[in-house]
């Protein structure tokens, strides 16, 4: 497995004052590939997310993006952080900006493109999401699913070489994740490497190429979808799927 | 009454000079308010505690001990300038601390999700800070702004007691010359009046164009 490896965690520890947040995590994705990161609350899903483009640091370990470990601080970092996509829980759109503006802002700052090459390159990703139509909108007249793909537009307009994705329905209506998982899973179809955090163990199966299950701050399995939720070896993963499969 | 008709080009001279200082050390305040702030949000830590020392140092001293400091102490470095400009880098430095922690409280009331997002895409700080937050941070600080500025203004009397012409200044010409003390100060508090009722109609329109829709 992961013969082109694009993200490599090696050893990553981190605490949260006492609590022992990441204890030891190793972990490779490959490229291409798709990676759903499953566990109970509080497993350290999140955090692992966060650390891959360093807006969590570690305190030892190391990480490294393309063969390149990530820089502590400053441009190296920031650079960095552009080739790595994100979509966040809350969407985090820019409040005071159109959706059109926010997904062209940093091509603009970032990649120093034209404002006109921007906005057409805006245009098209809203087009792919299917929100051609409100990009003059401000975030706030959207519903949660349309700020979401528009967040997702936004971080694809970097080119990134990989999305990470950190429980991005968890905030949804449930009838709007269906617009976000759809968006998500012609990422991966389209090659895209991505990790997900997620609880929605309907993508897990479909779009996983492997799931990896956290529970208390370490990687438990780490296998491929049918396996795991056929067959999952540990008993904290057997507890964790006979509680969620149940309805 | 005649107070003010007989008067008039030396209220008129104290008004424009309040009105100067006014207008330069708010400049000043605020552009100094602005770096400062960016030092106190900054990842480097020596630009923290420089924005730190400077808020401490200048907001916990009485503006009448900086501004003997300022007129008295520059001078024997042999930095000899007009006493006028003494009392704007003296208001404006003091003021600027009040502004950069007007600014800060605006810059924490952003979520942070918003800076994260957009470090995430690979913006530097300084275009997180400035694209991203300050803009949002900006409505919220419009109503602390307006009341430190006129704070700066009623402050700049003060600098009469230093030999700069300004609106406080004239009552003592006046009551040499005799006049009623009471309709010395009325005319003199009208205006001042006039100054800070510009600057909160000014700060009530900034309010009203960007303020925070609710």
């Amino acid at each position: 497995m992961a013969v082109d490896p694009l993200i490599e965690l090696r050893d990553v520890n981190k605490h949260y004052g006492k609590l022992h947040v990441l204890q030891g995590i190793n972990l490779t994705v490959g490229r291409g590939e798709v990676v759903v990161v499953i566990g109970p609350s509080g497993s350290g899903k999140s955090t692992l997310c966060r650390t891959m483009n360093r807006l969590e640091t570690i305190e030892s370990g190391s990480i490294a993006i393309d063969g390149r470990p990530l820089p502590e601080e400053g441009k190296g970092l920031a650079e960095l952080r552009a080739e790595v996509g994100m979509v966040f829980q809350s969407f985090n759109l820019f409040a005071h900006k159109t959706v059109l503006a926010n997904v062209s802002l940093a091509q603009i700052k970032v990649r120093g493109r034209k404002k006109e090459d921007a906005d057409k390159r805006s245009h098209e990703l809203l087009d792919r999401v299917g929100l051609a139509s409100q990009a003059e909108k401000l975030p706030a007249q959207l519903s949660g699913g349309q700020q979401q793909r528009v967040a997702i537009a936004r971080a694809l307009a970097m080119d990134p070489k990989v999305m990470l994705f950190d429980e991005p329905t968890s905030a949804l209506d449930p009838e709007m994740i269906n617009e976000v998982l759809e968006v998500m899973q012609q990422l991966a179809r389209d090659g895209m490497t991505m990790v997900v955090v997620t609880h929605e163990m309907g993508f897990a199966r479909s779009a996983a190429n492997r799931v990896v299950f956290m529970a208390d701050g370490r990687i438990i399995e780490d296998r491929t979808p049918d396996d795991f939720f056929t067959n999952p070896q540990s008993d904290r993963a057997k507890d964790f799927l006979s509680k969620i499969l149940k309805h | 009454m005649d107070v003010l008709t007989k008067n008039f080009s030396l209220y008129g001279k104290g008004f424009l000079g309040t009105v100067e200082l006014t207008v330069y050390a708010s400049v000043l305040a605020l552009a100094l308010g602005f770096v400062m702030a960016s030092c106190r949000v900054s990842p480097v830590g020596s630009f923290r505690v420089l924005g730190t020392v400077w808020v401490t140092v200048l907001r916990n001293t009485p503006l009448t001990l900086l501004f003997f400091a300022v007129l008295l102490g520059l001078p024997r470095f042999g930095l000899v300038l007009p006493f006028q400009l003494f009392a704007v880098i003296a208001l404006g430095c003091y003021t600027s601390s009040f502004i950069c922690e007007a600014l800060r409280s605006g810059i924490n009331t952003v979520p942070k999700g918003q800076g994260e997002a957009a470090r995430s895409l690979g913006m530097t700080f300084g275009q997180t800070l400035s694209t991203v937050v300050l803009p949002q941070a900006f409505r919220s600080v419009i109503p602390p702004v307006g009341s430190t500025l006129i704070a700066l203004a009623k402050n700049s009397a003060i600098a009469g007691a230093f030999s700069v012409t300004e609106l406080l200044g004239t009552y003592k010409t006046l009551s040499e010359l005799g006049y009623n003390i009471i309709w010395t100060f009325v005319w003199i508090a009208i205006g001042y009046l006039i100054i800070t009722l510009f600057i909160s109609a000014v700060f009530n329109i900034l309010e009203k164009r960007w303020g925070v829709a609710r």
